[in-house]
């Protein structure tokens, strides 16, 4: 554990040199394990944030409330302590250059991280405008206020150095003043506006709340696009009835 | 060997609710949803199933033939490789037992592996004796209500003594062979049986 970043106020990253790393892919994700003293543990996922061109590792984690691991991840971890983690584990919510555009994705809260590591893979390897321009990519994602926008000023930056990038936001609680952006959770009219139409068979991939994730991706497939080309996943509770 | 997490202490579960969770697991008073892609619709005017055998032979039912079947209700903890454990969770379906006595009257016999096949292209591959003996079900009620599309209606696959991945959502065919081969999650680096009581989750995994 090399060092510790703030990102929001609920949110953390962490910057892990892992000796024999074997690589990753944007998307893909490790286990981490805690053992306490008397040897009880707990384990959970989490999404690389960093892209496979990164040396170190990173994990942003957003602290839960009534969570049992993300409070010490986010809070008692330090720079100079060792974590035991298992990786990297996915094969399907995994996006490479091979794999082409356009590239669009959807994120609600911490579930832009995987997003990001994909972002970050996409501006390591395509150099040139004309690159970017042969595979562009939208982001759209949706946070409750703007003091909780994960990797912000990095998104800002990223976008406004690379034009086939575009970067929306709504903000579904709060928004700052003169705020001209969305307003609203992600709907099929918001949809209708920033997704590529499913004639140019954009990659989708869309990750959040289950809520978010089951609306986005029904609506997606209702505006015609294929299933198969929709990649979801899926954080947290689900919301409904059940 | 594990190494020491400084300063960690974690939530100690009750000593029965220890006994219940298989390791690495945590237990979860919700019902998360992961699946791969969205979730598919499939009209109950048009939903079939079929259990087919090795020769090519078929068994199908429509939706009113299959909930016409002799039902059982069960209720089952569930263990998701995700980490999740969901004690005491009611379900009514059919179970494979009944689906097999019937499939026998059509001259379908038994064989040592089963592909489960779904709505959205899902797969998911499990040893016969591992469906059968009252230990896995067709399901279609989830606590009493009609099961959501999300978690799988109309109908999914149960067989709660494997990771949840194997209770595969929106099964349309059980396919008997001879030969086991892997399906969906099985082909992208999850274990190829996962049992979660030995923690097998991924390929590699003892």
């Amino acid at each position: 554990m090399i060092e510790i970043v703030a990102e929001t106020p609920r949110t953390r990253t962490l910057l892990l040199d892992v000796p024999g790393w074997p690589g990753h892919r944007a998307g893909q994700h490790v286990d981490v394990r805690l053992t306490a003293e008397d040897g009880y543990q707990a384990e959970r996922s989490y999404s690389i944030a960093s892209p496979p061109e990164e040396p170190r590792l990173s994990l942003t984690v957003e602290r839960l409330t009534d969570g049992e691991v993300s409070p010490y991840l986010s809070e008692v971890l330090h720079a100079g302590d060792t974590l035991e983690l298992r990786g990297p584990i996915g094969g399907y919510f995994v996006w490479d250059i091979p794999a082409g555009g356009p590239l669009l994705l959807v994120g609600g809260g911490s579930g832009i991280v995987p997003l990001m590591a994909i972002l970050r893979h996409r501006n390591a390897v395509l150099g040139t405008a004309k690159e970017r321009h042969r595979l562009p990519a939208r982001l759209l994602y949706s946070s409750r206020r703007w003091d909780e926008v994960i990797y912000r000023d990095e998104l800002a930056r990223l976008a406004e150095e690379d034009p086939s990038l575009e970067v929306r936001h709504t903000l579904t609680r709060e928004q700052p003043e003169g705020w001209t952006g969305f307003r609203r959770r992600i709907d099929r009219e918001m949809l209708e506006e920033v997704a590529w139409p499913a004639s140019e068979q954009p990659r989708v991939f869309v990750c959040g709340p289950t809520p978010l994730v089951e609306t986005v991706s029904t609506t997606l497939v209702d505006l015609g696009h294929q299933p198969a080309l929709v990649k979801t996943e899926r954080f947290g509770p689900t919301g409904g009835a059940i | 060997m594990a190494t020491f997490s400084r300063g960690f202490r974690g939530r100690r579960q009750s000593a029965e609710t220890a006994g219940r969770l298989p390791p690495g697991q945590y237990e979860t008073k919700d019902f998360p949803v992961l699946s791969a892609g969205p979730t598919p619709r499939t009209s109950l005017a048009t939903w079939t199933f079929t259990l087919q055998g090795t020769n090519g032979q078929t068994a199908r039912w429509t939706w009113d033939e299959f909930t016409a079947l002799p039902r059982q209700t069960t209720t089952k903890d569930i263990h998701c490789v995700t980490k999740w454990s969901k004690f005491d969770t009611m379900w009514e379906g059919i179970s494979i037992d009944t689906i097999l006595s019937e499939a026998a009257a059509k001259g379908i016999q038994p064989a040592p592996f089963v592909l489960a096949r779904c709505d959205g292209g899902y797969t998911t591959n499990v040893p016969l004796a591992d469906l059968t003996g009252g230990k896995a079900w067709v399901a279609f009620m989830y606590n009493g209500a009609p099961l959501p599309p999300e978690h799988g209606g109309p109908a999914r696959l149960l067989v709660p003594h494997l990771y949840f991945w194997k209770s595969a959502k929106w099964v349309r065919e059980l396919r008997l062979m001879e030969n086991d081969a892997p399906g969906f999650w099985e082909s992208l680096g999850y274990h190829n049986y996962g049992d979660p009581w030995r923690e097998q989750r991924y390929a590699g995994d003892e």
